[in-house]
């Protein structure tokens, strides 16, 4: 079973979201399960800081040795951070996907946006779904 | 070994030294090169043996089942190879007069007449040098057809899971929003979805039938209906075409224009990025926007005559996509290939490809393997997971594949579609005998029982080629893909 930390919010499309102490921005990464089925990550795009983004927008693209797949932003608002380190270790999704591997942050525009995403446990059950 | 590597300085090939002096006191200074060009400096003895080598290291559909679904990896006759390497045609310059090139064209000609007939469509251009380049044309003839009628808001293709993997770049590549729709768990399209999808905004849908699940899609007439009613075309990507060849044809299923891959289903010579042809057949609507030239007859008294039609002729079209028509000695395999089969030949080709497809599949079954789409009838290809290997034994989809090889078949697709897990996607062709059927089968019988009893065996496959397991994460990190000489 794959580690769904249970304080952080999900989309069904396998991304995190993660609202941070200063209650406006959000960190953003693919979850344990999501590296899991990818397999080694090779290569990540990232959005460019500053840019606008709507919730359930393209705002990136992980690859791995399997396959490539867009990441999808959980919220809207502006890119106020990458993760850099992910262009020289991109490994580092599959090594620690909640913490080192995030993907990038943004300032939300809309936290109303947090409560229709998935908790943990309805999360689990997406996952579960998939497993068969 | 590179052939670089091989040789001394100032060592050379006699049978390889210009004839001529290549003396050009015209060309301007700077446009000389200021040091010479690094070439391999080997005698002709070296070089043979270094291609020979080379050519003995290849895994090929010569030398071994190549069951790679999707791909159609089917035996290229040699026929047609001989027959395209006539004199007349090899030496034939492209610009040569229609009045030298008769032959030629009149070849031509009637393959645009087969391929018009086996897909039921309305036109066809030989044009596009592969199919990248034919769902190019294709996609690129929708546009212009929604641009002539003033239909500017048309900004999205639909594109369901189960089409072709090329197809939402294509889209992108023609200007286009890509729309995915999802597939229902038997591997047809959720209509509900499409119907949702489908409206003002749609340019088209693209899609390939049997499509990528390895099943034929069975509501084709319904996508057809509910598409056009949206006021948007229907793009087949030929990727499949082997399995319904003779049998069903895109034009009669609804489809307003279509790629083929002649690589594939018309078997000419496929893979290792060799030339390729990806000619587009369309009906009625967009005849006027087919890409240039095309090969046109006229009939007169004292016989026919072959002419090229080109932006005079067809003002509309989308224009040419090369200097010259297509691959010419690809498109003349393509021709004798569907003149060696006939009518009747070409209806076998569906048939049989079929068959060895779900010959293979039942085998497979029988033997433990589970298949994606147990309930359906396989069309050419077929899926089996390993998900349960992988999960119980941690032995994966890749490493069966590796271990395939061992044992001297080529891997099927691995990995693809992406919604089926670690799955393998198998194509045998129709040009493969029972022997082989049964000896991939037994091959995979015997890799199962491996896993089961040594699974690092397995894992550490292969052992019998000239490389071990490749670092294919490694590989993509560290990407490394320019020879400098040390």
């Amino acid at each position: 079973m794959s580690n769904i930390p249970g304080e952080l919010k999900y989309l069904s499309s396998h991304e995190w979201a993660r609202l941070e102490s200063d209650g406006e921005t959000v960190t953003i990464g693919i979850t344990d399960h999501a590296q899991d089925l990818l397999g080694d990550v090779v290569f990540v795009e990232l959005p460019e800081v500053d840019a606008e983004i709507a919730a359930g927008d393209e705002a990136g693209v992980v690859e791995s040795v399997k396959a490539a797949s867009d990441v999808f932003s959980p919220v809207s608002g502006i890119v106020i951070a990458v993760n850099e380190d992910l262009e020289d270790a991109p490994e580092l999704v599959n090594s620690d996907p909640y913490d080192d591997g995030w993907f990038f942050k943004v300032k939300a525009s809309d936290l109303d946006e947090l409560g229709s995403l998935l908790d943990a446990e309805a999360y689990a059950e997406v996952c579960q779904d998939e497993d068969h | 070994m590179l052939i670089f590597e091989k040789g001394q300085p100032g060592r050379f090939a006699t049978s390889q030294a210009p004839k001529a002096s290549g003396k050009c006191d015209d060309i301007p200074a700077e446009l000389m090169r200021k040091t010479p060009a690094a070439m391999p400096e080997v005698s002709e003895l070296q070089t043979v043996r270094h291609f020979t080598n080379l050519s003995r290291k290849n895994f090929s559909i010569d030398t071994q089942f190549y069951p790679l679904g999707s791909c159609t990896m089917k035996y290229n006759p040699r026929g047609a190879h001989k027959a395209a390497s006539l004199p007349g045609f090899l030496a034939r310059h492209p610009l040569a007069p229609e009045s030298h090139s008769q032959g030629y064209l009149a070849c031509v000609y009637e393959l645009q007449e087969i391929l018009k007939d086996v897909t039921g469509m309305a036109g066809v251009s030989l044009c596009p040098m592969a199919g990248a380049q034919g769902e190019f044309a294709g996609v690129a003839m929708i546009r212009a057809y929604h641009e002539a009628r003033q239909d500017h808001a048309r900004s999205e293709i639909i594109v369901p899971e189960a089409a072709h993997g090329t197809n939402p770049a294509t889209a992108v590549m023609c200007g286009y929003k890509v729309v995915e729709i999802p597939v229902r768990t038997d591997g047809d399209v959720d209509l509900e979805a499409l119907q949702q999808a489908a409206g003002p905004q749609t340019a088209g849908i693209m899609m390939t039938n049997p499509s990528t699940c390895g099943v034929f899609e069975r509501q084709i007439e319904d996508i057809s209906r509910i598409v056009h009613e949206a006021g948007g075309l229907l793009y087949y990507d030929g990727a499949n075409l082997n399995a319904i060849l003779g049998k069903v044809r895109p034009g009669d299923m609804g489809f307003d224009v279509l790629h083929m891959n002649l690589h594939k289903t018309f078997a000419t010579p496929h893979g290792g990025g060799g030339p390729g042809s990806g000619p587009v057949a369309v009906g009625e609507r967009l005849l006027p926007y087919l890409p240039t030239p095309i090969v046109g007859r006229s009939d007169a008294e004292n016989g026919s005559r072959y002419h090229w039609l080109d932006q005079d002729d067809l003002p509309d079209s989308i224009g040419r996509l090369s200097a010259f028509m297509g691959n010419a000695g690809i498109i003349l395999r393509a021709y004798v290939y569907a003149i060696l089969l006939g009518r009747e030949g070409l209806h076998r080709v569906g048939e049989f490809s079929t068959l060895n497809a779900n010959y293979m599949a039942t085998l497979m079954q029988q033997a433990g393997f589970q298949l994606a789409y147990p309930e359906r009838r396989a069309t050419h290809e077929f899926i089996v997971t390993l998900n349960k290997q992988a999960k119980e034994l941690g032995v994966t989809a890749m490493d069966f594949a590796k271990r395939l090889l061992d044992f001297g078949y080529h891997a099927p697709t691995t990995y693809f579609p992406l919604l089926v897990p670690e799955c393998f996607l198998i194509e045998p062709t129709e040009t493969e005998s029972i022997d082989e059927l049964e000896g991939f089968v037994e091959a995979m019988i015997a890799i199962q029982k491996e896993a089961e009893s040594s699974a690092e065996l397995v894992k550490g496959a292969p052992y019998s080629q000239p490389v071990k397991r490749l670092d294919d994460v490694k590989a993509a990190r560290e990407l490394d893909v320019a020879y400098q000489r040390s």
